[in-house]
């Protein structure tokens, strides 16, 4: 085997490899450094001997062992240690059917500890993405724009809380699945977002985290298949995502829907992803908002022009997430979704209406929607006003640069 | 494991509540902690006099200084605790969710330290 080969193995074996071992050694930096060890032992050996035929099942026992071995050092020392060697050793023989089942089960256990809701958001999802995805810490520091530094004693605090209060490793059971399994896709879609439409910075996307988050998503649609929240989920994920090419210029403009080259977008993933959305809505039940709004971004995507979409049906399904969950980017979107219905005018009045009573109240967009709405009214001079608000709004720049583009147009047309 | 289970609440709004509505919460916490002394969770628990009788000291270069109320103003205060055995933190949140003050105040839930 060549060491490229068994880089690729490390990969994609790493996340399932350390779920099992955090099981078998109810530790997680004892058992990321074990596996670390056991790569180690890997690298030396593969390339010569025939590699194992179970290179995944190899590592745990590698890892396991030396998890023992470290442990029995230590017994000297500490008389507690020995009842922990003891439990390692039970477990390793309870769990000798490294079987693909129990793997699962690990993995489960991984993503539901790290995003416990003891532990807070961005320290979930950086947990998730340094053990579930394998992230560096560094590429983690990269992602959310804090310094390498911050975000290892971040890690390890996670590590330390999960260790001294107990968050068992476990998926949990019935009643408590469903809010818990919520909080998981929470965590998943904020990676999505936070690669898909950054909140700050020079970049408009950040593609790797968007890809992590639609592998997050893969993996627990397959862990969990019957769960038509997390195939709304991965649905919308991969909506989203196939119009990418089309959302930004190469010098990092962003380009609205309705101006985009629709033939940019992936095909292939739109298709993968209408089909996830009817199989998540066929699954009984009340309607759950992922897969709703993934309906949404279906008919978007699979919609031949801006002008040709289905806008009544996108007006409609808005109206179920509005009874849902109403937040205002909901709001925000079914009116821009009724002024292609019933025109700017009608939409305008809405959005009114609705900041009148509070129901906007923070939400940054808000300006920038209003300022759409009366270019298209043309009025002018009030546009012109909310697109300056919007670009006070926004810490984005190639936001701001789209603001200053409709500025300039607006004073095209006034001169 | 063993957690302690802390409650707060606010002292003023408890102050306002009339004779019979403290005695169905009383009565609720009693069958709260039959409750977990039956399933076997129960180590400890009281309920604290209110923040107004208490007293705080510090001892600075061997100087005790004692000062009239509570260690810091907050807007909500301790008032009681429960100290339960739990196999791990889900179990020991579960408990603490049942609590009586948990509807109207907030329960701080914390890991007993243990030395080896």
């Amino acid at each position: 085997m060549t060491p490229a080969e068994i880089e690729k193995i490390f990969r994609d074996e790493a996340g399932r490899a350390l779920a099992t071992l955090i099981r078998l050694v109810g530790d997680f930096d004892l058992a990321e450094e074990v596996l670390q060890e056991a790569f180690a032992v890997a690298l030396e050996r593969w390339p010569e001997a025939a590699s194992p035929s179970n290179p995944r099942a190899w590592l745990v026992n590698v890892a396991r062992n030396k998890a023992i071995d470290r442990v029995r050092r230590q017994i000297n020392f500490r008389s507690k240690q020995q009842q922990l060697t003891h439990e390692i050793e039970l477990d390793a023989q309870a769990s000798d059917e490294t079987g693909d089942t129990t793997l699962d089960d690990d993995m489960l256990r991984l993503i539901f500890t790290c995003c416990h809701p003891a532990l807070a958001t961005d320290v979930q999802i950086a947990l998730t993405l340094r053990t579930v995805c394998g992230l560096t810490t560094a590429q983690i520091a990269r992602a959310f724009l804090v310094s390498e530094d911050a975000m290892a004693r971040r890690l390890v605090r996670a590590k330390q809380k999960i260790r001294l209060a107990g968050i068992p490793y476990e998926v949990p059971e019935r009643d408590a699945l469903a809010p818990r399994l919520n909080g998981v896709l929470a965590v998943i879609y904020l990676v999505f977002t936070e690669g898909y439409a950054a909140t700050s910075g020079e970049a408009l996307m950040r593609p790797d985290l968007a890809q992590e988050a639609i592998r997050l998503g893969r993996l627990l649609d397959a862990l969990m298949p019957r769960r038509g929240e997390t195939k709304g989920l991965l649905a919308l994920m991969l909506l989203h995502d196939a119009r990418r090419a089309g959302r930004a210029t190469e010098s990092g403009d962003i380009v609205l829907l309705e101006e985009q080259d629709r033939s940019l977008w992936d095909r292939s993933q739109i298709a993968e992803g209408v089909k996830l959305v009817e199989n998540a809505l066929a699954i009984p039940g009340r309607p759950q908002t992922y897969a709703v709004q993934a309906a949404i971004a279906a008919l978007h995507a699979q919609a031949p022009s801006y002008q040709a979409t289905d806008w009544p049906q996108i007006a409609g399904l808005y109206e179920v997430l509005l009874r849902i969950s109403p937040t205002p980017v909901i709001e925000l979107n079914h009116a821009a979704a009724i002024s292609m219905v019933d025109g700017p005018a009608r939409a305008l009045a809405l959005i009114d209406a609705l900041a009148a009573r509070g129901k906007l109240d923070g939400y940054e967009l808000l300006p920038a929607v209003r300022a759409d709405l009366l270019r298209r009214l043309g009025r002018h001079a009030a546009a012109r006003e909310a697109y300056l608000a919007a670009t006070e709004a926004t810490q984005l720049e190639p936001l701001r640069r789209l603001y200053a583009r409709r500025l300039a147009e607006l004073d095209e047309q006034a001169s | 494991m063993q957690y302690l289970l802390m409650i707060y609440r606010n002292e003023a709004e408890l102050g306002k509540m009339d004779a019979a509505a403290r005695k169905a919460m009383t009565a609720e916490y009693g069958v709260f902690t039959q409750s977990i002394i039956q399933s076997g969770h129960f180590k400890a628990g009281d309920g604290l006099q209110p923040t107004s009788t208490a007293t705080t000291i510090r001892v600075r270069d061997g100087k005790t200084l004692t000062t009239d109320g509570p260690f810091a103003e907050t807007r909500e205060q301790l008032g009681g605790y429960y100290l339960i055995e739990a196999k791990d933190l889900d179990t020991a949140l579960s408990i603490a969710a049942r609590i009586p003050g948990a509807r109207t105040g907030s329960i701080e839930v914390r890991p007993i330290m243990i030395y080896d």
